[in-house]
Parts: C-alpha cells; sequence; structure tokens
C-alpha cells in the first residue's frame, strides 16, 4: 500500500519535510471558511487587539493540516492510525511553518506493523508551534 | 470559570454530509494539492469511494453548524480567552465526500492549573458514517486564559 515499507525504516529516520509559505491573512480567511471555525480572534485584527494580541494569529489546526501533509505526502492516508499534536506556542500571521517527522518507534500492535514518529512544526525562526505523535501501519 | 457541572456533559449529536466544496475549500486553505482530495476521479482511481477528507478534516465537521461555539457562553467560556490546547485523532476508516457523518461531543474533563489562572476543557468525540461504521475519534483539549 505504500512505497515505504516496515523493514527499510529505522529509529531515528526522518521523513521529508514539508516546507510552508508564509501564513497570510488571506489565507487565515480561508481556513476560516472551509474549517468552520469561524472565531474572529484568527480573522479580524480589531477583535484580536481587543483580546490584548498584538494581531491576529492563524488557527492551531491549520498547522496541523500542514504537519498532516508531511505525514501523507509520506504514505498513504489509509496508513494513518492515529495523529496528535500539542500547540506548543501560538503561529502568527507571516510564519512560515516546516513540518517534520522523526521515527522513534517500531512495534507490532492489533496484527499490523506499525511506527511512531515524533512530528513537529516550526517556524522560520525554529520556534516550535505544534509537537506531537502519529502512528502509521506499514506493510 | 468553566461551569465544573459540564463535566460529562454529551452534546446533541451533529449530523452532517460531507460537500465536495467544503472540501475543496479546505484544500485550498490548507495548500493541499494531491488531486484525491480534490477530485472524484483521482479519488476513485486511488481506491476510495469519492474525494477523501484530509487527516483533520473530522473537526471542520464539529463546527459545521450554525453556531459551532453557542454554548461556549453559558458554560463560561470566552472565545477571546481560549487556545487550543491539544488536538488527537485516532482512525479507523476513512471520510469521503459523500459520507454522512454522524459526531457526538463528550466533555470529559474540565480542570485548572496555576490557580485557576489557565482553565482547561477536555471534550472526547466519536465520528460515525452513514453505515453506522465508527470511523475515527477526536480528542480535544481547549484551555482558558485569565
Amino acid at each position: 500500500m505504500s512505497n515505504v515499507s516496515f523493514d527499510s525504516l529505522s529509529v531515528g529516520d526522518e521523513i521529508p519535510a514539508v516546507n510552508k509559505p508564509a501564513i497570510s491573512r488571506h489565507t487565515l480567511a480561508l481556513y476560516c471558511g472551509g474549517s468552520g471555525d469561524h472565531n474572529p480572534i484568527h480573522v479580524d485584527s480589531d477583535f484580536a487587539k481587543a483580546a490584548g494580541m498584538p494581531d491576529v494569529f492563524a488557527h492551531g489546526m491549520l498547522s496541523m493540516a500542514y504537519l498532516g501533509q508531511a505525514l501523507t505526502g509520506w504514505v498513504p492516508q489509509s496508513a494513518l492510525r492515529a495523529y496528535g499534536v500539542r500547540f506548543a506556542s501560538i503561529t502568527w500571521v507571516g510564519n512560515e511553518i516546516s513540518c517534520t517527522g522523526t521515527v522513534i518507534e517500531k512495534f507490532e500492535e492489533e496484527g499490523e506493523k506499525r511506527v511512531r514518529l515524533e512530528v513537529k512544526a516550526a517556524d522560520q525562526e525554529c520556534d516550535v508551534k505544534l509537537i506531537g505523535e502519529a502512528v502509521v501501519a506499514l506493510d | 470559570m468553566i461551569d465544573r457541572s459540564f463535566i460529562g456533559h454529551k452534546s446533541e449529536a451533529l449530523t452532517v454530509a460531507v460537500e465536495p466544496f467544503q472540501l475543496r475549500l479546505f484544500a485550498k486553505a490548507v495548500g493541499e494539492t494531491n488531486p484525491i482530495y480534490l477530485e472524484e476521479g483521482a479519488a476513485k482511481a486511488a481506491g476510495y469511494r469519492n474525494m477523501l477528507a484530509p487527516p483533520t478534516f473530522a473537526n471542520a465537521l464539529s463546527l459545521s453548524k450554525p453556531d459551532p461555539f453557542g454554548d461556549f457562553a453559558g458554560m463560561g467560556v470566552e472565545l477571546a480567552k481560549i487556545l487550543h490546547g491539544e488536538q488527537k485523532f485516532v482512525y479507523f476508516a476513512p471520510i469521503c465526500a459523500g459520507d454522512t457523518i454522524t459526531l457526538q461531543d463528550e466533555i470529559t474533563d474540565i480542570y485548572d492549573k496555576k490557580d485557576g489562572a489557565m482553565e482547561f476543557m477536555v471534550s472526547e468525540t466519536t465520528v460515525t458514517n452513514q453505515d453506522g461504521e465508527l470511523v475515527g475519534k477526536m480528542t480535544s483539549v481547549l484551555v482558558q486564559r485569565h
């Protein structure tokens, strides 16, 4: 199901990174509509400033979608068993997000060969925005 | 303060259609260009029933109601003060365009740290398709800062 095989992977291997262009206000507006998350704090700078923030900031789920593309660009989405993150810091408009993943465990579970990855999204200053884990099943 | 009596509260189940229009807008927003997420033909050629929903799309489905944050005010949650703390998905089967998905949320915990300066609300959601098949689960942690 995938060109990536369980046997070919070792703990410490990195998956191909995904590097995204700077997050624009236009991107935030599209994600507001596409995701159904209409919280004005992500698109209305007047609202964001009234809430004490310097400007609008990205939906955490936008970066989580970016990071998911590092996984689905590497193996078919059907191989994905679990994917979770902690939102470590705020992603601001203008940030350029890079998404990376590293194999941290190989194991068998529920009759499948699986690998666990540490996944991470960081901005152009290497400030970590999301950190988490994903589990994929491989042949 | 978030009203702790909402621990264990189950929202009314939400049933939504997976619309090609929303999948395409979501894909555009996140810069997804793989045609299995954008075109029925490419998705079918890849073995899916129809255009595939990306891994985090169930979260968007959970917000596909007229006023997704409508319950917050009555619970003591303020939109201007919340951040997304954590999000997790577990996957059992794909979600595709044309599916009808039912989401059921339950608030499983509400707690605070730093003497109430930060409050946390944990929700767990089951995601079921039109055949009654459990296709996934989501866990979300929202943080309210004071």
